[in-house]
């Protein structure tokens, strides 16, 4: 049994990712999209973080310090921004439409 | 304070202030006081200042120097006493004034008594210098008391004459198109400042120490005048009359620039007397250089004129002498040829041109024979600028700058005055018989009595002339103030509508006939007279001085002299008995006329009081004041000098003017001068005073005559026939070939460039634009191709960009992997 490393997260931060981006593709809910928004950004952050863990690398002298961790939580920290922002379009969009089908929001259509 | 500072200090004075009130009446006239009225009340006392300064440099002249003419060889300084200014300078004038004194002591000692310097330095370009200048006599002296108190009387009763100016005017000469009469804003305020500009103007000429600066204020006072004349602009004989006197004038103005290039262009100056320059050497001044000191103050041609005549013969030495590489030689060799040339008259037809050019521009100003049609025409102004400037000063500026460059003509220039003097006084005292006009009546008097001057001038009576000058001036402006009088009161200039107004207006009857009795000369011979009585019988006694040297031509001048005394007599008293005397012929005027108001009478009595007395002279036994007299003022001022023989016409020759004093020219002179006046008093009378004689009888016996002399001689037309109607003419073809050939080339300039332009249009239209347009539709083509991926659908969206990035991915691992 290999002893859980790098490729572990990596591969949990890329199953994160593929179900944001899943999720993003499939829901017609705002909500929902805005759910697979958050996955995708957690996955990155997952690969950041693991990347720069001082336990995960093998090559001493090589860790990236806390890099990866500081820009995990300025990842988190816009999330919640753009979070913040896209409830209130949303809340907005549900004023006008009674609706969050984001198939309905296509007025901006070229 | 020394005479030298004190008379250019105080005359300075009395010339600056009519100045300061022109300029703070052209910028706050309108807003001193009601309408304005503080301007007449600014101007008025400016003058009167003037008038004061003026008057204490007269009695400072006269506590100076006496009341008597200078006796030969008593004080002989005082010439150029040129002010020092800077204190290392005044050692070195000293001694240049003690060298002058005893020079003069040795020779001549007859050289007048003048203050000239220069104030200020304008400009020099190379070595012509133009300056500001004195030139202080006792004739500047006099003419500034004279012009300044007329002035002042002028002012005071034109306070009077333009108070319906105070208000808003209807003027009932000028009808609109819409047939209403004009009305206007009141122009009290202007009137006054083209006054006092004038006061400076006029002022400024007698100050002025070179011909250069009399230039300026020659044109000054012309253009006062323009401004005067033309004061109803919106009568258009009032605007015409205003172009008229300018143009005329202007024609003199001509030769007289003609006579200023002769002078400068030979002499190098333009200064009159001799003036200390910077570094200390004396510039010698046109009069010293007519009339050398040295050589008696004989005329004598300068010798730049000279060397400017014989420019042949100068460029000859200068170019083609043996030793031309020595220097000063060449000039050394003219310099001693310049008596020889001298000797072959070279230079002297120069002088007369020079004294010609400037004779022209007194032509011009002050009305003689060929130019004198614009002075009847003036009266269009109001009457105090009638008074003021055409009677007796601007129009006396000709007669003023005769006498003073006297010294620089030559007796054949003299001869030309002379006989230009003549013919006026004839022509205008003629004129002035048949004249209804009561202004016009004095001003062909006023060009006659020009005339007489100029006569008395160019027969040498230098004293003789510009004494009739100062004693005209006083009852020529009151004859012109009291006929001013008389019109503010009738409304009318018509002399035939007036008649009995002694009754109703006696201050103005009484003076007028002051005036009238001082033109025309009368008084108990020998005893006493007015002032006319003096200075015309100096006149007359010269002409007569004249004609026993010159049998051919002073015959002529002294017959004319004598019948225009006469026909002074005539016209004068013509106008006064229409006017005053007898029956009222117009009722409806006669119960509407009344005495004008006190500021206009009481000037009328100070002027009566100067006509009838500024001609005597005290006589000497009187103490204090023993020898006052205008006759001896002016006798200070004499210029040095005999005039001498005449060059060219030979035979010429003037009697000194002291020689018409003795008793066998004076005594015939006086009679015959008083006895042709009596006769044209007495043949008035009987026409006008008592009416023996119908006038209109004797008209209908003389028609042609009289058609002859109402005319005006026809002067008019003939200038209209030769002058103007040729003028126009080829104004007409100019006209049309400005009309016919550069319009039409002008027009077709813009035709063929408006057809140029229409090509040009197509192409940009189509070349051009339809380049612009054609990428403008490829990218809106473009665009709309691309509006199709915009679809709106967000999971499209991200369906793409997730096939985007694995298609990067791919291509970039494809890419690698090579």
């Amino acid at each position: 049994m290999e002893p859980v490393g790098i490729s572990h997260f990596m591969a949990v931060g890329a199953i994160m990712f593929v179900c944001g981006v899943v999720s993003m593709a499939t829901k017609r809910n705002a909500l929902g999209v805005l759910m697979g928004v958050e996955l995708v950004l957690n996955g990155a952050n997952v690969n950041f973080v693991a990347l720069s863990s001082k336990f995960l690398t093998t090559a001493p002298g090589r860790s990236l310090g806390l890099d990866g961790q500081f820009i995990a939580l300025f990842v988190i920290v816009l999330a919640a921004a753009e979070a913040a922002v896209a409830l209130a379009i949303t809340l907005n969009f549900y004023n006008n439409h009674s609706t969050v089908d984001v198939d309905r929001a296509d007025e901006l259509k070229g | 304070m020394d005479l030298s500072t004190a008379l250019p200090t105080l005359l300075g004075i009395a010339w600056l202030l009519p100045l300061a009130s022109f300029t703070l009446i052209v910028l706050f006239g309108p807003r001193m006081g009601k309408h304005g009225l503080g301007a007449g009340y600014l101007a008025t006392s400016a003058i009167l200042f003037g008038a004061v300064c003026s008057w204490l440099a007269l009695i400072f002249w006269f506590g100076h120097y006496g009341f008597k003419p200078a006796e030969h060889g008593a004080e002989a300084h005082a010439v150029a006493a040129a002010e020092t200014e800077h204190g290392e300078t005044e050692h070195a004038a000293a001694e240049a004034a003690t060298a002058e004194h005893a020079e003069q002591s040795a020779g001549h000692d007859e050289s007048p008594r003048a203050y000239t310097n220069d104030l200020y330095t304008l400009g020099q370009f190379g070595s012509l210098k133009i300056t500001i200048s004195y030139y202080i006599d006792a004739l500047t002296v006099g003419m500034f008391a004279m012009v300044t108190l007329i002035g002042t009387c002028i002012h005071f009763y034109a306070l009077g004459y333009m108070h319906d100016e105070l208000h808003d005017v209807t003027d009932h000469e000028v009808t609109l198109a819409d047939g209403q009469h004009l009305h206007r804003r009141g122009r009290f305020h202007r009137f006054f400042q083209y006054m006092s500009l004038f006061c400076f103007s006029m002022l400024g000429l007698v100050y002025a120490g070179n011909i250069a600066m009399v230039f300026v204020f020659w044109e000054l006072v012309g253009i006062c005048s323009y401004f005067l004349i033309g004061f109803y602009i919106e009568r258009k004989s009032a605007s015409n009359a205003a172009n008229k006197a300018f143009i005329v004038n202007r024609i003199g103005d001509f030769g007289m620039i003609v006579g200023l290039m002769a002078l400068w262009g030979s002499l190098g100056t333009f200064a009159f007397g001799d003036v200390k320059n910077a570094d200390g050497q004396i510039e010698r001044g046109i009069f010293s250089q007519v009339r050398d000191p040295a050589n008696g103050h004989a005329l004598t041609v300068p010798d730049g004129m000279v060397r400017a005549a014989a420019f042949d013969a100068v460029e000859e030495i200068a170019f083609k002498h043996p030793a031309r590489l020595a220097p000063g030689a060449a000039a050394s060799e003219i310099e001693s040829r310049i008596p020889t040339w001298r000797e072959q008259r070279y230079g002297y037809w120069l002088l007369v041109i020079a004294g010609v050019g400037i004779f022209c521009g007194c032509v011009g100003k002050s009305a003689q024979f060929p130019l004198h049609v614009w002075l009847p025409d003036a009266m269009e102004g109001p009457t105090p600028v009638s008074a003021l400037v055409h009677s007796a000063t601007m129009v006396a500026a000709g007669v003023y700058l005769v006498g003073r460059f006297f010294p620089a003509f030559a007796p054949e220039v003299l001869l030309v005055i002379a006989y230009t003097g003549g013919i006026t006084l004839f022509l205008a005292a003629t004129i002035a018989i048949t004249a209804t006009d009561i202004k016009r009546v004095l001003a062909y008097s006023t060009v006659s009595q020009l005339g007489y001057m100029m006569l008395a001038l160019g027969v040498g009576g230098w004293a003789a002339g510009l004494f009739h000058l100062l004693t005209h001036a006083f009852f020529k402006s009151l004859l012109f103030m009291c006929s001013g009088s008389v019109i503010h009161a009738t409304h009318t200039n018509e002399m035939p509508k007036m008649g009995g107004l002694l009754k109703k207006m006696p201050y103005t009857g009484y003076t007028m006939l002051v005036g009238c009795l001082a033109i025309i000369g009368a008084g108990v011979p020998f005893v006493f007279g007015f002032s006319g009585y003096y200075s015309k019988d100096a006149i007359v006694a010269q002409a007569l001085s004249f004609s026993q040297s010159n049998p051919l031509h002073g015959s002529i001048f002294f017959y004319t002299a004598v019948g225009g005394a006469a026909i002074t007599a005539f016209y004068m008293f013509r106008l006064w008995y229409m006017t005053f005397a007898g029956e009222p012929r117009d009722h409806h005027i006669y119960e509407h006329a009344h005495e004008s108001p006190k500021v206009m009478y009481r000037p009328l009595i100070v002027l009566a009081v100067f006509a009838a007395l500024v001609g005597c002279t005290v006589p000497d036994w009187v103490p204090l004041v023993g020898g006052l007299g205008v006759q001896n003022l002016l006798e200070q001022a004499r210029p040095a000098g005999e005039t001498g023989a005449g060059v060219l016409l030979a035979g010429l020759a003037y009697p000194n003017e002291h020689a018409s004093h003795s008793h066998d020219i004076h005594v015939p002179a006086t009679l015959y001068a008083f006895s042709t006046a009596l006769g044209g008093f007495l043949l008035a009378t009987v026409f006008y005073g008592v009416r023996w004689l119908n006038p209109a009888d004797v008209k209908q016996q003389f028609l042609p005559i009289y058609r002859f002399l109402i005319g005006k001689w026809f002067f008019d037309e003939l200038y209209d026939f030769l002058f103007v109607r040729p003028c126009y003419f080829i104004a007409f073809l100019i006209a049309s070939l400005d009309r016919r050939v550069i319009d039409g080339f002008i027009d077709n300039t813009a035709r063929w460039t408006r057809k140029l332009a229409s090509i040009d249009d197509l192409i940009d239209r189509y070349f051009v634009d339809g380049l612009v347009n054609l990428a403008a539709a490829w990218i809106y083509s473009l665009g709309t191709s691309l509006r199709g991926l915009q679809t709106g659908k967000l999971r499209q969206y991200v369906m793409l960009i997730v096939i985007g990035t694995v298609a990067l991915f791919v291509l970039i691992n494809f890419a690698s992997a090579r």
